[in-house]
């Protein structure tokens, strides 16, 4: 076949026939191709047993490998970092509640001041409204108590006039009837022609 | 001997770098076993070097490192539940050694030692084995539950139990073929591409001309088979996920 000949021509005292079994024996020296048959070598099977063996050896180490050294390794650098992350992700929802709390504790304060702020406005304001209604009270009282002394002293003074008219009158009536008549006329008669005049 | 470069078989011959005999038995150390232990070495040290920091904030590759882990992690947990993150390391080893066994293969004149089947077959061997074990051990006789499932008339149960026991055996087989072809068929696409480009340019300047077209190709197939190389050990770690599950559930 064609893959044995191409050996036959690189291992030059290739044996070409009877090499079943002792495979091993002919071939003792190193870089010499081992499986000169004349087979596709995935499928020979005198290379079975040395691969099984190989691969159990190198495979088993390196289970054992991984599973004492890399994977306790890596898993433990991934649950570390993960254990962090939820440790800052904790952190910053604690540091979130405290600014949350402060502001709202701000806001409350705020609030109060407010309410507070407008209750003194407000007391001040009727304060001052309760003052200035009673100095207007007072200014009005002594306005009313002039009013009242005004009014008081005009009637008496208009009393006064009317009291003084009679005798005006009278004196005019007299001193009238004396220079039209020539006479005098008693007193007596003269004030009740006044009166009866006045009425 | 042009022949003999482009021959793209040549690529998965196992070559023995230090013979070992034992009661008759071939164990020598070869190139796959080699490759074996390459692939250990870069993941193991990939992993431990980059979290060797242990950083908070992660560097890149630790990034990537964890990046690894959360992803089988919450493909397990998605698959099986909490009760099946106690197959943690188990799918993780696995996803890490196909995942960088296909990486590592896909270097020029590396071996891949996914592209062989008996490779592939041990992994899945050992999923199923896990399995099939791992369900006895906790339900007892109850795992057989696996294959009969729930309302089912009574009438279609033998053939319904029938069809399951099938799909269970035939697990293992899909589970490494599905692997292991598509390492090998990859590869040997890469390296008849790669052929085309080499024994083009042996013909001289038209031929060297001639040769781009295979060449883009190959670095097409390059990355798409970047891509398979992710996929298949995504693949194989998601089934592994889900055969679980069945070992923690059988009853559905």
């Amino acid at each position: 076949m064609f893959v044995t000949s191409a050996f036959a021509q690189e291992s030059a005292p290739a044996v070409e026939g009877g090499h079943a079994g002792t495979e091993g024996e002919t071939h003792s020296g190193t870089g010499v191709p081992a499986e000169a048959h004349g087979m596709f070598p995935p499928f020979d099977p005198a290379t079975f047993p040395s691969q099984l063996l190989w691969l159990a050896i190198t495979f088993g180490l390196f289970y054992l490998f991984l599973k004492k050294v890399v994977m306790p390794r890596v898993g433990g650098i991934i649950d570390v970092r993960n254990d962090r992350i939820t440790q800052d992700l904790d952190h910053a929802a604690r540091l979130k509640g405290e600014a949350d709390a402060a502001v709202a504790a701000y806001e409350q304060e705020l609030a109060e001041a407010k309410t507070k702020a407008n209750a003194i406005g407000q007391q001040a304001n009727d304060a001052a409204k309760a003052e200035a209604e009673a100095a207007r009270k007072k200014v009005e009282a002594a306005l009313d108590q002039k009013l009242g002394e005004a009014e008081a002293r005009i009637s008496s003074i208009k009393a006064n006039a009317m009291k003084e008219v009679g005798t005006i009158a009278e004196d005019t009536a007299s001193a009238i009837v004396e220079a039209l008549v020539g006479g005098k006329a008693s007193k007596a008669e003269i004030a009740a022609a006044v009166k009866s005049v006045a009425r | 001997m042009a022949a003999d470069k482009v021959d793209p078989i040549h690529q998965f011959n196992i070559v023995k770098l230090i013979p070992i005999n034992i009661g008759g038995y071939d164990l020598s150390f070869t190139n796959s076993a080699l490759f074996m232990v390459a692939t250990v070495a870069v993941a193991s040290a990939f992993l431990y070097l980059t979290t060797s920091s242990r950083s908070l904030v992660p560097t890149r590759l630790q990034s990537v490192a964890e990046m690894a882990y959360e992803f089988v992690g919450n493909m397990l947990r998605d698959a099986a539940g909490t009760q099946g993150m106690k197959f943690f390391p188990f799918v993780f080893s696995l996803f890490m050694f196909v995942l960088v066994a296909n990486l590592l293969g896909l270097f020029p004149y590396f071996f891949t030692v996914t592209s062989h089947i008996i490779v592939t077959f041990g992994l899945a061997a050992l999923v199923i084995g896990t399995v099939v074990v791992y369900g006895f051990m906790k339900h007892g006789l109850g795992f057989l539950k696996l294959f009969v499932p729930h309302g089912v008339p009574i009438y279609l149960l033998p053939l319904v139990v029938l069809i399951e026991v099938i799909s269970f055996v035939s697990r293992p087989v899909s589970l490494s073929v599905r692997l292991f072809a598509n390492m090998l068929a990859g590869h040997i696409t890469l390296k008849v591409f790669s052929g085309f480009v080499v024994s083009l340019s042996a013909l001289g300047t038209l031929g060297i001309a001639g040769s781009v077209l295979p060449l883009a190709m190959a670095v097409a197939l390059t990355a798409l088979e970047l891509l398979v190389a992710f996929l298949q050990a995504y693949v194989f770690a998601v089934l592994t996920c889900m055969y679980l599950n069945d070992a923690l559930h059988p009853g559905h």
